[in-house]
């Protein structure tokens, strides 16, 4: 019971009614830990497999941040160096050390790792001194800090006592926490305790002292805040969690168990609160065996952890260094990367979201940066500072993501500040048990009396522990208040065009099988509601009445001025009428097989529809094969195919007419969204057509050159796109409200909505692929706070009729000197706020001036770095570690198909893509931005994930060159939206025969766009790889076999961003001309 | 005492904007109420565009060209440019469009516009009243 209700998402389990209970919470991701419940078995793959690519000992790369506590207590072990037991695939795992960028100080651009004693650890420095390590404390300490002294640490030097400093370490940033009180004793109790077995790390849940959930959690790795953390741990696979000692594990958090002494002797730097776990709790161990085994391993090899910190140390280190972060200078985030001379930047795993610099009982309960990020993770205090360190501030939403467990909360009151109606969550304080404080306008609120019962733990007066206050993404059930109308039904019309060109693409027959296929799936209760339009010169509404042998068809021809010929049944009841609705799905291909209607009057259709749907509101799917040229709203070509490779500026990215920006806030006020199909060969002018959707929060797909029978790829990506969009979840008449603490101002969003009100986006649909962005500025100086927070709150009806409010928060310190700026700068974020501001600039002032923005936005960081935080000059271009790859992403959007001049780009190409920009939640726009580059002909098992039973290679991250292709290998490239896998002429025999099924490369076809599914391992593990890139995302990529003469080489080879192309730079030429401009 | 034209020009110029001042203060009302959380603001913005072409109409400078108040002329001549400016790219919408009002700072700015139209109204029909009396005195 406690999954389903748990798993509960748009209503498809049922919530509690009295508050969750115990399990609900305890399985759910973050609260995981707090309650001792390691959640195990319920695990999607995807919760599984997000975290799991990661290379450890790379950056802080990977989705969870667990590699820095250990490196940091332990200077500079990277994961190279510990000796490889046989078969131990990610030790021997080639990538690990390979891409780490050495010390900047160090001028070998290559993989090599420095000299233990070139690294100058920085962090470790601070940390030895922390937790005094009788062996590895010294050299450490005498590590320049040259390259942090700008930024001296807020609290003053480190001391050398770890146990006293722990206290001034979390305070630092601490704002007042609910059980900071009760929390503190506990901690320095910890402290002294001599460690008796890491066991007690996950049990607190047991008989728990009312502070030990909290308290347990200090022995997590600063960097283990997410439940993913966690949650990565069961999915691991047994052979892998055996047979690796893999750093990063350790880090995450669970202390090593065995005996205290043992321990000691592996770990000599492992601060006391690491190595003193959950000793006060004792008991039996409740940990789970998955935790258990996964910690297993460090024990085993113990010769590993005592070597000297060699290399890359600090490269492990990030910015969730968390308490001591600050504390301890700035860690590897700040670590100056000559730009000019290392050239392996990228990590060999996904590029992570960095920490903020929290406090750990703050970091461990902070949403999820898949679903909240913000640009800067560390947050000036005031507008002058962040001018002067010129990057953008802004945050990314991924609000109504899938998630694999949601807390959801039912009570008849919603606890929400009294003043500014923020709901409750992990930061906000608690004056004392029935006053709590809000941690965005500070007022000071009762707390009811029914909050004060803790329905998790049955007990009264623990307000501070109810599930409100310990996720940051939760979900309410909302009471009648929330509603200004009875929740709608789920209500579902779609309109097809279907003239003669349309026929000519097959995508009727396409559409009318995935809904018949996929109707018993379309979200939604007995109320659901279905309808169908098909529309050429004339709009044709279906009768679905009731005693119908068969659908009637009634055509209405009077575009200019349409109507409803029969308002009641043309929208029916799915479930009653379900007969009628699968006959018409099944007549519709063939009614309009012979048409020789050329013409197309979209726009009256769209009245049409809204006109059916205003009185509920609902999801209106538009499928358009041609440019609307009859009515209202018809439109004219304004391509001139001659200037699409234009270097000058790009005309017509606005919209043409207005109507469909008119119609679309019609919608929105009726709760109508519209989502637009684009399936066609020639010009469409998406620009205008895409406002119908963009302002009624709908979604646009794009599939350019639809064939059923020339483009066969295209039409398994229509295929799946269309079975997850009718069968995703689905949010109805939905406001989002994005709220921040007193002080910062929100002022331009981002995405596919309409503004309602100064920090109202209203959108009749959400869905769970959509991504939001919004600017903010600092409108009055943070001076005394030490924390602000974020708060997104979601309300929508669920597609069972429930209404819902899903609440998401994020907090993040305040920092007052500009290399902490800059040391918390997430440079995805930032090329994720970057690429929708262009989007914006390239339609309101000219496609030049955004290119010209954006390399500015480069510069402005890089010169500001250069100028205020560094303190010694050196030749080059210089950048801090955390936004070395800000230049390549730059370039890498100048190069985008959104924003490129000089290359041939079709308009419609174009604006598609830009629309995707701004609508694409951040890690899905990223591949878009910067595709990601794979060799696939040497996949072997090493360091492969394990994925529910499937084994999953992981190759590793290459630079997008074509020095890095060889004509020995096979490489996919995936670019978000399109994988290619371009195969070299030379290529292992071995691979055509095993992988593609042809004997050679000759006999490759030239529109292969399937990998045969043979019973061959190199078979299985590549698809296996595929196969989980798609997974990923909620679309499908299409895969093509390219070979040299193909086609689609040259798309494949215009992804090569860091190649000089005709008409744009190359990466290195971008980073002198970057240099040039700043040293001006 | 003869009345002069130019006399009724200023005398005329007085009326107007008296209106205009009126027509700023129901913007900047507007704008108000846009901050706060209106229901129905799309109207709001399609009222206000409504009243975009009758203030620049009302702010029309060309009696003073007839009156030969160069001065005059040349005091308004600036906004005259402004209003010009401000309605070229005069999209379907109007001036003030629904979606990017409360996005982007538009709304502060309109506002700040505004409130420099106020000020500016105030000050002309001061100083039309004033050349009224001065010019019908003097005459």
């Amino acid at each position: 019971m406690s999954t389903a209700g748990f798993n509960a998402q748009n209503g498809t389990g049922q919530p509690y009614a009295n508050g969750p209970s115990q399990n609900p919470v305890g399985v759910q991701q973050l609260p995981a830990v707090n309650y001792g419940v390691m959640p195990q078995p319920g695990y999607n793959p995807m919760q599984a497999k997000a975290p799991a690519p990661q290379g450890p000992g790379l950056y802080p790369s990977g989705p969870y941040q667990h590699i820095p506590p250990v490196s940091s207590y332990q200077p500079g072990v990277p994961p190279a160096s510990y000796p490889a037991p046989p078969g131990q695939p990610h030790l021997t795992r080639p990538p690990l050390g390979g891409p780490t960028p050495p010390h900047s100080a160090s001028p070998s651009p290559g993989p090599r790792l420095p000299p233990p004693q070139g690294t100058p650890p920085p962090p470790i420095a601070s940390t030895s001194g922390y937790y005094p390590n009788p062996q590895h404390q010294q050299p450490p300490l005498m590590a320049p800090a040259w390259q942090y002294n700008s930024a001296p640490p807020p609290m003053g030097p480190p001391g050398p006592m770890s146990t006293q400093l722990r206290g001034p370490a979390t305070n630092h940033v601490t704002p007042p926490a609910p059980y900071s009180s009760t929390r503190s004793p506990s901690m320095s109790h910890n402290a002294v305790q001599p460690p008796t077995s890491q066991q007690g790390y996950g049990q607190p849940g047991g008989a728990p002292p009312p502070m030990n959930p909290a308290a347990s959690h200090q022995y997590h790795g600063s960097g283990a805040p997410y439940g993913t953390a966690t949650t990565m741990k069961p999915a691991a696979p047994p052979p892998m969690v055996n047979d690796t000692p893999q750093p990063p594990k350790a880090d995450a958090g669970p202390p090593q168990p065995g005996p205290p002494g043992r321990h000691l002797g592996h770990y000599p730097s492992l601060p006391p609160r690491y190595q003193h776990p959950a000793s006060p709790h004792g008991g039996p161990s409740t940990t789970h065996p998955a935790i258990q085994s996964a910690t297993q391993p460090y024990t085993r090899p113990p010769q590993p952890y005592q070597q000297p910190p060699p290399g890359p140390g600090p490269a492990q280190l990030s910015p969730s260094l968390a308490t001591m972060s600050l504390q301890s200078g700035t860690p590897e985030t700040l670590r100056v990367v000559n730009l000019l001379q290392e050239r392996n930047l990228l990590p060999s795993g996904p590029v992570s979201a960095p920490t903020p610099c929290l406090p750990q009982d703050l970091q461990k309960v902070n949403c999820s940066p898949e679903v909240f990020r913000c640009t800067l993770t560390s947050i000036p205090q005031t507008q002058s500072l962040l001018n002067k360190a010129k990057m953008p501030l802004g945050l990314l939403l991924h609000p109504f993501k899938d998630l694999s467990q949601l807390p959801v909360v039912t009570s008849s009151t919603i606890v929400r500040c009294r003043s500014c109606r923020t709901y409750i969550n992990p930061f906000v304080s608690f004056l004392d048990q029935r006053r709590w404080k809000c941690n965005l306008c500070y007022r000071v609120n009762d707390v009811p009396e029914e909050f004060m019962y803790n329905p998790v733990s049955r007990s009264y007066g623990e307000p501070h522990k109810r599930p409100e206050v310990q996720n940051a993404t939760i979900e309410f059930i909302a009471p009648s208040e929330y509603m200004l109308r009875p929740p709608q039904p789920a209500v579902y019309l779609f309109v097809m065009d279907v003239s003669h060109n349309a026929v000519e693409t097959g995508y009727l027959k396409v559409f009318c099988q995935s809904v018949l296929d996929n109707i018993n799936l379309l979200p939604g209760d007995s109320r659901t509601k279905i309808g169908f339009i098909t529309f050429d010169s004339t709009v044709h509404f279906y009768n679905l009445q009731e005693g119908l042998s068969q659908p009637q068809m009634l055509i209405v021809s009077d575009i200019e001025d349409i109507f409803l010929p029969t308002p009641d049944s043309l929208l029916v009841n799915l479930s009653e009428r379900k007969e009628l609705v699968q006959d018409l799905l099944k007549s519709l291909p063939t009614l309009f097989e012979k048409t020789m209607e050329t013409q197309s009057a979209l726009g009256s259709a769209l009245q049409a529809a809204f006109k059916l749907l205003s009185p509920t509101g609902g999801r209106l799917s538009v499928f358009q094969t041609q440019l609307p040229n009859l009515g209202v709203g018809a439109l004219q070509s304004r391509e001139d195919p001659n200037q699409r490779a234009s270097a000058k500026d790009i005309q017509h990215l606005s919209p043409a007419t207005d109507f469909y920006k008119k119609l679309a806030l019609d919608c929105s006020g009726q709760q109508v969204a519209v989502d637009l199909f684009l399936l066609s060969s020639q010009y469409c002018d998406l620009a205008s057509l895409g406002c119908i959707s963009r302002y009624s929060a709908g979604s646009i797909y794009y599939f350019p050159s639809y064939h059923h029978q020339h483009n066969p790829a295209q039409v398994e990506r229509f295929q799946k796109d269309l079975k997850r969009y009718l069968t995703r979840k689905i949010g109805f008449e939905a406001v989002m409200r994005i709220r921040c603490t007193k002080g910062l101002s929100i002022h331009t969003f981002h995405g596919n909505f309409f503004v309602r009100s100064t920090d109202l986006l209203s959108l009749p649909n959400v869905n769970p692929d959509a991504g939001f962005a919004v600017q903010m500025s600092i409108e009055e100086n943070l001076d005394d706070m030490q924390v602000v927070s974020f708060q997104a709150a979601l309300l929508y009806t669920s597609s069972k009729g429930e209404r819902r409010i899903r609440v998401h928060t994020l907090c993040l310190p305040v920092v007052h000197s500009l290399s902490d700026i800059f040391a918390g700068a997430d440079v995805q974020a930032m090329a994720g706020l970057l690429s929708c501001m262009a989007v914006d600039r390239s339609v309101t002032a000219s496609l030049s001036d955004a290119r010209d923005a954006m390399t500015n936005a480069a510069i402005d960081s890089l010169s500001s770095y250069r100028q205020s935080v560094l303190t010694i000059q050196q030749p080059g271009l210089l950048a801090p570690a955390c936004l070395r790859l800000f230049p390549l992403y730059i370039l890498a959007l100048l190069k985008q198909k959104a924003f490129r001049t000089g290359t041939s780009t079709r308009l419609d190409d174009r604006v598609a893509s830009m629309c995707q920009l701004k609508y694409q939640p951040l890690a899905y726009a990223m591949l878009m931005i910067h595709p990601a580059l794979y060799r696939v002909d040497d996949l072997t098992d090493e360091g492969a994930l394990n994925v529910s039973e499937r084994t999953v290679p992981q190759p590793r991250l290459l630079q997008l060159s074509v020095e890095k292709l060889s004509r020995e290998g096979a490489f996919l490239m995936d670019a978000g939206t399109i994988m290619y896998l371009w195969i070299g002429r030379n290529c292992n025999p071995n691979f055509f025969t095993q992988v593609l099924g042809v004997p050679d490369y000759a006999a490759v076809p030239e529109n292969l766009y399937l990998l045969p599914e043979l019973d061959t391992a190199e078979s299985q593990r590549t698809r296996a790889f595929v196969g989980w890139l798609r997974e990923q995302r909620p679309f499908f990529p299409s895969l093509h076999v390219i070979r040299d003469e193909s086609q689609l080489k040259v798309p494949f080879m215009q992804n090569m961003i860091e190649d000089r192309t005709e008409s744009a730079l190359s990466y290195y030429e971008f980073l002198l001309h970057l240099q040039q401009q700043i040293s001006k | 005492m003869e009345f002069p034209f130019a006399a009724f020009c200023f005398m005329l110029a007085v009326l107007l904007s008296a209106a205009l001042i009126l027509i700023a203060v129901f913007h900047l009302y507007v704008f108000d109420e846009l901050k706060k959380n209106s229901k129905n603001f799309i109207e709001h913005c399609y009222g206000l565009n409504s009243l975009v072409l009758p203030e620049y109409g009302i702010h029309f400078c060309i009696m003073f060209f007839c009156a030969t108040e160069w001065f005059t002329l040349l005091f308004n001549l600036p906004l005259l440019a402004y209003h010009v400016w401000r309605s070229k790219p005069a999209r379907c919408p109007g001036v003030y469009d629904p979606i990017t009002i409360l996005d982007d700072g538009t709304l502060t700015l309109c506002q700040v516009e505004h409130w420099c139209k106020l000020v500016f109204y105030i000050l002309s029909f001061i100083y039309y009243l004033y050349s009224m009396i001065y010019v019908w005195v003097t005459s």
